[in-house]
């Protein structure tokens, strides 16, 4: 185990699930024998407004912040949402970002449209980011609605923990009617 | 065992290992979910008060009856709760009283910032301060003890960083060998007149002398001797960031923000050549360490506002900045009321009707934002109402009849059905709307005595809000449906008129209500695209579940669309359409 400290983003819209996911990842992180802090906003993010959860882990973990500029790894569960939170990461950082647009209220009500080419702007200062088909696969997998372990599948292979502490943190905390399911489109991100 | 908690999971534990037996306390962010999770510990009784007043009042009871008992409130609660805390001080405890503050640099779901270590020397009466979830829960047991063994209650101060960040926890076991409660008479300690509280004020500062002094012997206050060349005196979260960002400075790590320990100060100042203090908020320790006559630097380089963060102390340290990226130009997402919302429609005929104001905290002061525009202000909890009042004082006849209070039925029981008292009392031209959803929906539906459940799940009375106003006085009270626009347009513009304190009372349920039977989920809607004009007058409330689409090739102006997975079937855009364009999906 080395003194570096790992940082990962988890960002996207509220109502996502994205705090369970950030739950999963601190629990495989425990569970591997880190030190893990996790850090999130909630109340009004509830609402449907842009949520950031900051997960680390390493030896000793001080701040639950990842500071500024310092991001391993960012994980998006919106394309928007991802490119807001690129100045999060360090530079050569990592992007792994799922393909879905949700629209916000602005977009919803016809005054500015869905920005265009977020992909190339991730590119460009990214490049060779991972785009993932989150929902796609899910379906693939059995449940449209398991795309969050799709993206959890594909940032595990781009962290240093072994593969049975993920499934172990699966078993815990997902569901028991939902479990199969999650554990295949699990495999199909890591596949990624 | 191990267990990844939140700050407020673990200072629930603590209250549990510490062998607390009543938690009492009105939600409020950041502080809502510790007494989500002393319901999990069925040795504590756990309940929702009216308001944080009647929170610590329940307390103090608990605590002269002989046992522990904690009290939780985000930090402008304790503005409300201030009253009994003052006078507590004085009283002492019998069994041990924790009250929570949990403070909100940033103002992430506030409407200030207000420092509440302030309180703690304003009440005198010692204040702890953890810096992650295992202090959390190590620090609310140990300050059931210091609340015992120096007589007095014990404030704990978290912030939303440590509230809502989760960290590693040891878990221990309840302590057994507390005293069983029962009835002793004491009035020379519990009764506050004059003659008696004489006695009790000199004992008070007795205490503080004393904490002040044994303050430098605790455990929690610790001298980490590192690079002598810059020492930090810092507590809480910025504690963990003072050793992020700077890992050579030495620190004095204060558990307790006040009283402070003096002689660990002085002795931290003497052993390093430059002394700072990393604290968020107010100079709290800064101006006490100047005033012991110790120079220190502190907010010369931070600000007075917001949080701190990793990045902004590099940046005071004058610390190179991360090489981060460019912040992308990209449309904003704020929050929004839910889909179905019953508060929508309320919001949407206000503005029509050009309505000023006057709002209260909630889900529902939202209102204020486009498009619904319709909130003109919003203080605290329960202002609406007497603000309504004050402002009938002043303006013309005319202009009076626009005056609506709006309250949330949760905040009108905490704070507001005081104003509504005054309001018919003084009979102010007013009219004030009480929004019943039947839950306190902004901070995670809590039940109240508007939905008839307990915090235990267990089913109590529930308020009859138009039998309550009437027993206030109130002689013109309407019920209405607020998803029935013609009516609520109706009802509104004849209780505006009307020169006399009137109360409007909105009749549904908050859609994320999950009880079964309260709210049900109708057909849902869609849009006839061949109807549709492309006239957008649907899009004007704002509803999460419509989407303009604007046209391709076709020459046409565009249409709405609605999102069959978000829409509930609330009927509200339906109303709106001119052209019959919307109805039930088929």
């Amino acid at each position: 185990m080395s003194g570096r400290i790992t940082n990962i983003l988890l960002v996207g819209v509220g109502g996502q699930g994205i705090l369970l996911a950030s739950e999963i990842l601190s629990e495989t992180c425990m569970l591997a024998g880190f030190d893990v802090k996790k850090s999130e906003i909630h109340g009004k993010s509830q609402r449907g407004g842009s949520v950031v959860s900051h997960v680390r882990y390493g030896r000793q973990v001080f701040s639950p912040l990842v500071p500024e500029g310092e991001g391993d790894i960012l994980f998006g569960f919106e394309l928007m949402e991802t490119c807001r939170s690129l100045p999060l990461l360090k530079p050569g950082g990592t992007v792994v970002a799922n393909d879905l647009k949700i629209a916000p209220p602005s977009v919803l009500m016809g005054q500015e449209s869905y920005p265009e080419g977020l992909e190339d702007r991730i590119e460009a200062l990214f490049p060779g980011f991972l785009l993932v088909d989150g929902q796609g696969l899910a379906s693939e997998a059995g449940n449209p609605r398991a795309a969050n372990t799709v993206l959890l599948g594909a940032v595990s292979r781009r962290l240093d923990i072994a593969e049975r502490y993920w499934l172990e943190a699966l078993e815990k905390m997902v569901p028991k009617k939902a479990l199969e399911v999650n554990k295949q489109a699990f495999m199909m991100g890591r596949a990624l | 065992m191990k267990e990844i908690l939140s700050g407020n999971e673990a200072i629930a534990r603590g209250a549990f290992e510490a062998g607390c037996r009543v938690a009492c306390a009105y939600p409020g962010t950041p502080s809502t979910e510790i007494l989500e999770n002393t319901i999990t510990y069925k040795e504590i009784d756990s309940s929702w008060a009216p308001n944080e007043k009647v929170a610590l009042e329940v307390a103090i009871g608990a605590s002269f009856g002989g046992g522990r008992a904690l009290c939780t409130m985000k930090h402008v609660g304790v503005n409300v709760a201030a009253d009994p805390l003052f006078t507590l001080s004085y009283t002492g405890v019998n069994g041990g009283l924790v009250l929570v503050t949990a403070d909100d640099p940033e103002m992430h779901s506030s409407q200030n910032e207000q420092d509440n270590r302030n309180y703690a020397r304003f009440a005198k009466v010692p204040m702890l301060e953890p810096a992650d979830s295992r202090e959390c829960k190590e620090f609310t047991r140990l300050a059931f003890e210091l609340s015992e063994q120096y007589d007095t209650p014990v404030m704990l101060r978290t912030t939303t960083r440590i509230s809502h960040s989760k960290s590693l926890v040891e878990l221990g076991e309840r302590v057994t060998d507390l005293p069983e409660p029962k009835l002793v008479k004491n009035a020379a300690k519990l009764v506050m007149l004059p003659g008696n509280a004489r006695l009790r004020h000199p004992l008070v500062e007795e205490r503080m002398a004393q904490l002040s002094r044994d303050g430098s012997t605790m455990a929690i206050n610790r001298l980490e001797m590192r690079d002598k060349a810059v020492g930090i005196i810092t507590s809480g979260v910025c504690y963990q960031y003072v050793r992020e960002v700077l890992p050579t400075a030495s620190t004095l790590k204060l558990g307790m923000v006040h009283p402070l320990p003096h002689d660990l100060i002085r002795e931290f100042a003497a052993k390093v050549e430059t002394l700072y203090v990393v604290e968020e908020l107010d100079p709290f320790i800064e101006e006490q360490v100047r005033a012991m006559g110790i120079g220190v630097t502190g907010k010369e380089i931070f600000s007075l506002c917001g949080e701190l963060t990793p990045g902004r102390i590099r940046t005071a340290f004058g610390l190179p900045e991360a090489a981060a990226s460019p912040a992308e130009k990209l449309p904003g997402r704020p929050p929004n009321m839910c889909p179905g919302c019953p508060h929508r429609g309320v919001f949407f005929v206000l503005n029509q009707l050009k309505a000023y104001v006057t709002g209260d905290i909630g889900c529902y002061t939202l209102g204020f934002m486009p498009p619904l525009s319709a909130m003109d202000t919003c203080i605290c909890m329960g202002a609406s109402v007497g603000m309504a009042t004050g402002v009938t004082k002043v303006v013309s006849k005319e202009e009076q009849k626009r005056v609506v209070a709006v309250i949330g039925d949760a905040t009108f029981r905490h704070t507001g059905i005081n104003g509504l008292l005054d309001m018919v009392h003084n009979q102010a031209p007013a009219t004030l709307v009480i929004l019943d959803n039947r839950i306190t929906a902004m901070t995670g539906r809590q039940d109240n005595p508007a939905s008839g459940f307990t915090l235990m799940d267990e089913p109590t009375s529930r308020i009859d809000f138009p039998l309550l106003c009437k027993a206030l006085g109130v002689r013109h009270i309407r019920v209405i449906n607020p998803l029935d626009l013609e009516q609520t347009r109706r009802v509104l513009q004849e209780e505006m008129n009307r020169p006399e304190p009137s109360v409007i009372i909105t009749d549904k349920p908050c859609v994320l209500v999950k009880r079964e039977g309260v709210f049900q989920k109708g057909p849902v809607y869609s849009v006839e695209v061949e109807t549709c004009t492309g006239c957008r007058a649907c899009l004007r409330i704002g509803c999460p579940a419509i989407e303009w689409r604007p046209a391709g090739d076709g020459g046409r102006k565009g249409t709405a669309w609605i999102d069959p997975l978000v829409c509930t079937g609330c009927d509200v855009c339906r109303q709106l359409c001119k052209f019959d364009a919307i109805g039930r999906a088929k």
